[in-house]
């Protein structure tokens, strides 16, 4: 059987295949309940991280044609990115356990050799209590940074740091 | 449960380049510390975004930009994506992205003193067919320097990102050329652990995917994560 082909660093220059409009998974004309998720990344020397891709994927709402579930947004000269999607709903888990509402996040950059992966969650959400992926973090302090804080109405913000003190939680499967 | 959502198979150990690679600088500060944490698939890895050729339109050659030539050698990469399990996966999004002939990107970031060619930007999408196969035209993009280390040149490469058909089949790689010196010599291909596993990044020479009077053509073949069970290994 064949194995998988290797990844390789996204590199400086990805920008060659950026679509800016890919970071508002509502351009389609979805319909729902309209959040805005902003976030910064930084690096092990608490530099800002300005050259990265940053990727969402959410198993709800369910892909259609006017949701894509999928966004894409460049981190600018502040490390900073910003999606405009819709807010997720809790979703099924192994066995009988439910998801409290997240959304996936990859992060592509120079220096990455392969993706990190990690999971943005709500602040204040009941089902963050119980959800099965928060419960294999025994370190609570480790847990919160996949939680992402409300900074308004409809908006959440989360920081990324790649490497450190108060590294995020990055993930595998 | 169907083959479309069932969970991946686990990753084949030093088929993938660790972040942690001193060789390559840029790691340094970048990755993580921490161990991953192993989590259990969801919805959210098995499934993924499916993307139609009509809300993302396609752009096959790379050449010809804006009507015009674009300067270097002309070349056709044909292939098939397959996942671990060797079946096709169609109809699913490749994007593309490359240095000009002379070695420099259309990105203001590049600063490398090679001359830009205002008929080359470098972008480009397609999709593969029923069976897995995707074709584009392109032309060879040139080594640069990149100050990893003293006199350090990557050699030539594109860029490629596809989805598959799921979040755990997400791959961004890049593809070399045959006899390239410059391999032996690069930290960002070294950095896959198992030799058959870089190697494989190496597009072949192919003189069926060459166009007679036109184009060289190189065969290169992507292959995604494989799911665990299938429908006929089930039954």
């Amino acid at each position: 059987m064949p194995v998988a082909t290797a990844n390789q660093t996204i590199g400086p220059y990805w920008h060659l295949i950026e679509d800016p409009t890919w970071a508002d998974l509502t351009r389609f004309g979805a319909q729902g309940e309209t959040i805005v998720l902003t976030g910064t990344v930084t690096d092990g020397g608490g530099n800002t991280v300005a050259d990265a891709a940053i990727e969402i994927w959410q198993s709800s709402p369910p892909t259609s044609d006017s949701f894509p579930a999928f966004g894409r947004c460049r981190t600018d000269a502040a490390g900073a990115f910003r999606f405009t999607t819709l807010k997720p709903n809790p979703v099924a888990g192994l066995g009988n356990a439910r998801q409290a509402p997240h959304v996936a996040i990859s992060i592509f950059a120079r220096g990455l050799l392969v993706a990190l992966t990690t999971r943005l969650y709500f602040q204040h959400e009941p089902l963050n209590e119980t959800d099965p992926v928060l419960a294999l973090i025994e370190d609570a302090a480790r847990r919160d940074t996949l939680i992402a804080r409300k900074t308004a109405d409809k908006s959440w913000h989360l920081d990324i740091r790649l490497q450190g003190d108060n590294e995020t939680v990055f993930m595998e499967f | 449960m169907t083959a479309e959502t069932a969970p991946f198979r686990p990753i084949v150990p030093d088929s993938q380049p660790a972040n942690d690679t001193p060789s390559y600088g840029s790691t340094h500060l970048r990755h993580p510390a921490r161990p991953a944490l192993r989590i259990p698939q969801s919805i959210t890895e098995t499934t993924g975004p499916a993307f139609s050729a009509a809300q993302f339109p396609p752009m096959a050659d790379l050449s010809v930009p804006n009507g015009k030539q674009a300067q270097g050698e002309r070349i056709i990469v044909r292939g098939r994506v397959v996942d671990e399990n060797d079946r096709p996966v169609p109809h699913t999004m490749i994007e593309i992205w490359q240095a000009n002939a002379g070695g420099r990107y259309d990105h203001p970031g590049d600063q490398h003193d090679a001359p830009m060619d205002p008929h080359f930007h470098g972008g480009g999408r397609v999709f593969s067919d029923a069976d897995g196969w995707y074709q584009f035209t392109t032309i060879k993009p040139g080594a640069y320097p990149w100050r990893n280390h003293h006199n350090a040149w990557r050699p030539n490469h594109i860029h490629y990102s596809l989805f598959g058909t799921g979040f755990g089949q997400r791959v961004i790689t890049q593809m070399y050329f045959p006899g390239d010196p410059l391999l032996a010599l690069d930290p960002v291909y070294l950095a896959v652990p198992d030799k058959a596993a870089r190697e494989r990044l190496i597009a072949a020479f192919d003189i069926g995917v060459t166009s007679p009077e036109w184009a060289l053509g190189y065969r290169f073949d992507f292959v995604l994560r494989g799911r665990r069970a299938t429908p006929t290994e089930q039954a």
